[in-house]
């Protein structure tokens, strides 16, 4: 049986966790094999909204703000960059009835002993 | 890099500063593709003009100047980044930058480098408004502040629109490059609106009066015709064409005074007949191509109305055509209505009101302020003054511009009482 486990952050809280307690509990679930796949998200600015509508993938900035929409499901892609990742999202069946919300996944910042921050 | 000596830098470096106005956005969009990064490209290209400028009054301007900036920029820059402390963690990134460097740099990836910049910052993962202040800022040039006094926000708005701009680049991972040809003609679709976009927030302020927005039309106009010439697609040339023939006539739609001059009141003499002949044939070409859209539709109005040499010889057979076409791969109540007027002029008021009263049922229209004043033009025109009256009225009411709402009031005392 396997969980998704959605994080919702106001924005006031977006940044209040810090990454280095959210890997140490990544490794207590590695370690008891409880870890499938879990990562940190870019800012809802960085999300693309992707629908299709009579064959044609119309694209939007941001979350699809249709509250009526309910999450149904998810994939994890791993996609070369945006445009590769939002023709792969367009195929995915769903995309014709609702909207898929397509957001990088970010890598936890642990500072100088771990490669990867902002500029 | 072969070197031209023969060729002198004067002393006040025109040469680079006529350089830096002319093709300080090509170095630019090349260092982006080589550096991986907006900001970093920006700090390059400053670094390289500065390097032509302490080196090319004693050594000559380079024989290939462009390609000597681009090459100056990407090894200056990345000698800072490898000296940059912060980028020991890095090396990865540091390393993929060098590699780079031994990329081919022949002339067509450097134009294409600015058909990528021009991709990206229109991609329909930004919004509009963030494309158009992408796209005035990166690919033209324009200071923020400019762009910002253009659009009547306060510049750190504008400058916040930017950085988040560039950061969901960065994090979202948009990709430089021109979409391939299956996605096309949609993303150019994009980029054609984001132009036209920056291009109408200069036409729809008040002539004269704000010199940025003037700046705009110019702006956008040459945008339309960079693309057209590192695209030559049928929709380009047609929106290029609408946007030449509108600003040629942009001097003769407001009068000293601010306000709104109507197409059949227009001073003809004002008129750009240079660019009306340029845009004209620019409308003429993309709809002999077969391929043309809506722009070129929109063009070919636009040639048509400012091809008459006075308001009683405009073709309205030829402009109600054209609408109808228009309306067929566009149909949206604007253009419904405008077809309708332009029914209305070849065949009678009676025919137009036909048409425009289904129109102002559906809800779309009847907030339209100029829905309502083209219907009380025809009944103005039947003679039918109360209802004319009533329907100036609706018009002023609904009205937003200042300018609009004096020029209905205008036409409301010329009915009388």
């Amino acid at each position: 049986m396997k969980y998704l486990c959605l994080v919702y952050l106001d924005r006031e809280n977006w940044s209040s966790c810090p990454d280095a307690v959210c890997a140490d509990y990544v490794q207590h679930l590695v370690e008891n094999g409880n870890f499938v796949a879990g990562d940190p998200l870019h800012p809802v600015e960085s999300a693309t909204t992707v629908r299709v509508r009579n064959g044609k993938t119309q694209l939007y900035d941001g979350p699809f703000a249709e509250t009526k929409e309910l999450l149904a499901g998810y994939y994890m892609l791993d996609a070369r960059d945006l445009n590769d990742a939002l023709r792969l999202a367009a195929g995915i069946p769903p995309a014709k009835y609702g909207s898929i919300e397509v957001r990088p996944v970010r890598q936890l910042d642990l500072g100088d002993t771990i490669s990867d921050s902002q500029s | 890099m072969p070197v031209d000596a023969r060729q002198p830098v004067d002393e006040g470096s025109a040469v680079i500063r006529d350089l830096y106005k002319r093709d300080g956005r090509r170095v630019y969009a090349a260092l982006v593709r080589l550096l991986g990064d907006f900001d970093r490209a920006e700090e390059a290209t400053q670094i390289a003009f500065l390097a032509a400028a302490s080196r090319w009054p004693a050594e000559g301007v380079p024989r290939k100047p462009v390609q000597w900036l681009i090459s100056a920029g990407r090894f200056r820059m990345i000698d800072q980044m490898r000296r940059d402390r912060r980028m020991t963690q890095w090396s990865d990134e540091a390393e993929r930058a060098v590699e780079r460097l031994e990329l081919q740099q022949d002339p067509e990836t450097i134009e294409d480098d600015r058909l990528r910049l021009i991709f990206t910052c229109c991609h329909p993962s930004l919004s509009e408004e963030a494309a158009v202040a992408m796209t005035l800022r990166e690919v033209c040039g324009l200071a923020t502040e400019a762009i910002a006094s253009a659009f009547l926000v306060a510049p750190p708005t504008l400058a916040q629109r930017i950085v988040r701009a560039k950061s969901k680049i960065r994090d979202a991972c948009i990709p430089y490059e021109v979409p391939d040809t299956d996605e096309l003609p949609r993303r150019l679709d994009r980029v054609l609106r984001v132009v036209y976009l920056a291009f109408t927030e200069g036409h729809s302020s008040s002539g004269g009066e704000n010199l940025v927005q003037a700046d705009l039309m110019a702006e956008a106009i040459r945008l339309g015709r960079l693309i057209l010439k590192l695209l030559p697609e049928a929709e380009v040339q047609g929106l290029l064409a609408l946007m030449i023939l509108q600003h040629a006539r942009h001097a003769a739609r407001m009068s000293p005074g601010g306000d709104l001059i109507p197409l059949d009141e227009q001073d003809r003499g004002l008129w750009d007949h240079a660019a009306i002949a340029e845009g004209a044939e620019h409308a003429r070409q993309a709809l002999l191509s077969g391929r043309s859209g809506p722009y070129t539709l929109q063009a070919a109005i636009a040639a048509s109305h400012a091809e008459a040499p006075r308001f009683e010889d405009t073709d309205w057979a030829e402009i109600a055509g054209l609408y109808a076409a228009l309306l067929r791969i566009e149909p949206s109540p604007v253009i419904a209505l405008n077809h309708a007027v332009a029914i209305a002029m070849r065949d009678g008021p009676e025919t137009g009101l036909a048409l425009i009263e289904p129109l102002l049922q559906a809800d779309r229209l009847g907030r339209y302020h100029l829905a309502h004043a083209a219907r009380a033009d025809l009944l103005r025109r039947m003679g039918r003054t109360d209802a004319a009256r009533q329907s100036y009225e609706t018009a002023r009411d609904l009205a937003t511009q200042e300018a609009e709402r004096r020029f209905i009031t205008r036409r409301l005392a010329e009915i009388g009482p």
